[in-house]
């Protein structure tokens, strides 16, 4: 029979090419916000190190976590920080590693979609249901001369479980305390108005079809379908709109604990762009596999060096320097093979 | 052993056919058979294991309450139960009658040439995957509901609490609309094929009475494939309970419970696929037992149309 020599060829074949290149495969999963950053530092990295492959499956935050805790992977991702009891969890200390920023925008759709600043608590307030009407006076005050609509607010938020949403909420907890106390903060959670539709391209797609709809989606994905963005008032005054180097600013401005667990919403700085979040690259202080830890502390070393470079392109800010370098420090600890 | 009525004289010639293919055939098919039992309670094993704790925490009020909040850990099934219960009736009430009337004019009605075309759009239909029919939803369906056809319902209709309130655009109408057109060609191919078994006499022997068109498909057709039509309603019901992704995108994600159809809803298989993906510990627990749920609705409401069934068939034999 012809087959069964065709298989042991091709199976031959196989062994041949996989020693030949000696390739290590590292997998990954978690959050699919940085993902598009991600699978282009991988592909970069292969030109750099060809005996590295990456393995990445955006599942979601909440599966990254989950992941490495029970070391099914070799390196998890999320969106927001892992909390003390997950932490607790896991069978050894696992490291926090920030890579990229992004940018929650607020968007609408009004007649002829002109140029809006809004403050924090109107924000909150429209998305508790309080400010209902767009020619509403905390909206009308803050924005001299613009035509302002005597129409309903149609709040759109995201209906999945989310990073984005994290950050809006986390944003929203810090400006009004009645959303703190009555809503609070999470990857999805009881919206008091408004309409749920799925991802970015869902809501989106909700807003634009609807005159008088006011949400919130990835600054990525606005920039790149020229979606009308809102100026945002900062903490220090200042109306700001979202770009990569107001995130950036936000960066620099927030204050970073050593574990690189923080919130980065509300930054203090003068330019800083308010409703930004970081990620994060989860992997174990301890490495079990000698060589598959030293393959990864390189990639996280180039990743925080010329990855960073790559970000701005993509949409994605980038760690300021002193960050960065605080960050290396951290990953040149981790211990390999222990 | 040789039948009574044959002479025992007779020799057979030939060995008689070996029972073993069939003993066989019966234990293979038998055992295909217990797979669809066993996997439904491998299912159903499953989701009760996955949602223990939250069982345990919230018991009954689980059912009956109205809240879902991730931040306090507070989950209620309610708006959801209820929300895919009126989609799904909805969209047997748009369904039904559109569905039943194209099978009997693709029978009893249309001209031979026309027949086979149209049953093939309906057949297409049915291929259109959920997620195209939703897009499709977001920006044709929906844009023309809020705009041309909500409006005109409310003016009209508005005394009714169905058409009350705010016309948002996504509501528990579309999704309902969007699960009809997903129905539709089922209920239709089946109800089809049902009516096309009706044998020629049952028709010829009405046309013999006197009896005019409209009588011979209500007699002698309809009461006699109504068994079968009911089945194809079924079919089409338990495809209504489980739809996802077309419905979660046009029907608003709001879990609340509100007697217009005007307001946005929430499924219980919607918010499985909306928050499944970043849910952990009690939240996570709380999806599975949404699924729970929903696996006995879908399997309660089967029931309760086989039972409605039984009396249904019950009645035809009396008469």
């Amino acid at each position: 029979m012809i087959l069964p020599k065709l298989m042991a060829g091709l199976f031959a074949g196989c062994l041949l090419t996989a020693s030949a290149m000696a390739q290590l495969t590292m997998t990954g999963a978690g959050a699919t916000f940085p993902y598009p950053m991600y699978s282009k530092w991988f592909d970069e990295y292969a030109k750099v190190d060809p005996a590295v492959r990456f393995n990445y499956q955006s599942i979601g935050s909440g599966g990254g976590q989950k992941q490495i805790i029970a070391q099914t992977v070799d390196f998890g991702a999320s969106d927001g920080p892992m909390s003390d009891a997950n932490l607790a969890k896991a069978p050894g200390k696992i490291l926090h590693i920030p890579t990229v920023a992004g940018a929650v925008v607020m968007t609408y759709n009004l007649p002829g979609n002109p140029a809006i600043k809004l403050d924090g608590p109107t924000i909150a307030n429209i998305f508790l249901g309080t400010i209902t009407k767009w020619n509403d006076p905390a909206i009308a005050g803050q924005n001299p001369g613009v035509q302002l609509p005597d129409s309903d607010i149609i709040v759109v938020h995201r209906s999945d479980g989310s990073g984005t949403t994290y950050i809006f909420t986390d944003y929203l907890g810090k400006v009004s305390p009645t959303w703190k106390s009555s809503v609070g903060s999470n990857t999805a959670v009881r919206w008091p108005a408004g309409l749920g539709a799925k991802g970015n391209e869902g809501v989106s797609g909700q807003i634009e079809q609807t005159p008088g709809s006011f949400g919130y989606v990835e600054l990525i994905y606005a920039a790149q379908n020229k979606l009308p963005i809102a100026q945002i008032k900062n903490a220090a005054g200042n109306y700001v709109s979202p770009t990569t180097d107001s995130v950036t600013a936000a960066l620099a401005s927030a204050q970073v604990p050593d574990d690189f667990r923080f919130s980065m919403t509300n930054a203090p700085g003068a330019t800083s762009y308010p409703i930004s979040g970081v990620t994060w690259l989860l992997v174990y202080h301890k490495q079990q596999d000698a060589e598959k830890g030293k393959k990864m502390v390189e990639f996280l070393q180039w990743a925080l060096t010329k990855g960073e470079d790559m970000a701005a392109p993509l949409d994605y800010a980038p760690l300021p320097q002193a960050l960065r370098d605080r960050v290396l420090k951290r990953i040149s600890e981790i211990q390999v093979g222990g | 052993m040789p039948p009574r009525d044959k002479p025992p004289a007779v020799v057979p010639r030939m060995k008689p056919p070996s029972r073993l293919g069939d003993q066989v055939f019966s234990i293979f098919t038998l055992c295909m058979a217990a797979t669809v039992l066993v996997l439904i309670l491998v299912v159903g094993w499953q989701l009760w294991s996955g949602s223990r704790m939250s069982i345990h925490q919230f018991g009954f009020h689980f059912l009956v309450s109205s809240d879902w909040d991730p931040v306090n850990d507070n989950y209620g099934a309610l708006p959801f139960i209820f929300g895919t219960l009126v989609s799904s009736v909805l969209a047997l009430v748009i369904a039904v009658p559109l569905s039943v009337a194209t099978a009997i004019y693709l029978t009893e009605l249309a001209p031979l040439w026309l027949r086979q075309p149209i049953v093939s759009l309906i057949e297409m239909l049915a291929a259109i995957p959920s997620v195209i029919l939703g897009l499709w939803g977001i920006f044709v369906m929906v844009p023309w509901l809020r705009v041309e056809v909500l409006p005109i319902l409310q003016r009209y209709m508005g005394w009714c609490p169905l058409f009350h309130g705010t016309i948002y655009g996504p509501c528990m109408l579309a999704g309902g609309m969007i699960i009809a057109i997903m129905i539709i060609p089922i209920i239709t191919s089946v109800s089809r094929e049902i009516l096309v078994s009706v044998p020629h006499l049952q028709r010829e022997a009405a046309y013999a009475l006197g009896a005019t068109r409209w009588e011979v498909t209500r007699i002698a057709v309809l009461s006699y494939a109504k068994r079968g039509i009911f089945g194809a309603i079924i079919l089409g019901l338990g495809r209504a309970l489980g739809e996802t992704m077309a419905v979660t995108m046009v029907i608003g994600n709001t879990p609340q419970i509100s007697a217009s159809l005007f307001a946005p809803g929430y499924t219980l298989a919607s918010v499985i696929a909306n928050e499944f993906s970043e849910a952990s510990d009690l939240y996570l627990q709380s999806l599975f037992e949404i699924g729970l749920v929903l696996f006995c609705v879908t399997i309660l409401v089967n029931l309760l149309a086989q039972l409605i069934l039984k009396t249904f068939a019950g009645a035809t034999v009396k008469q």
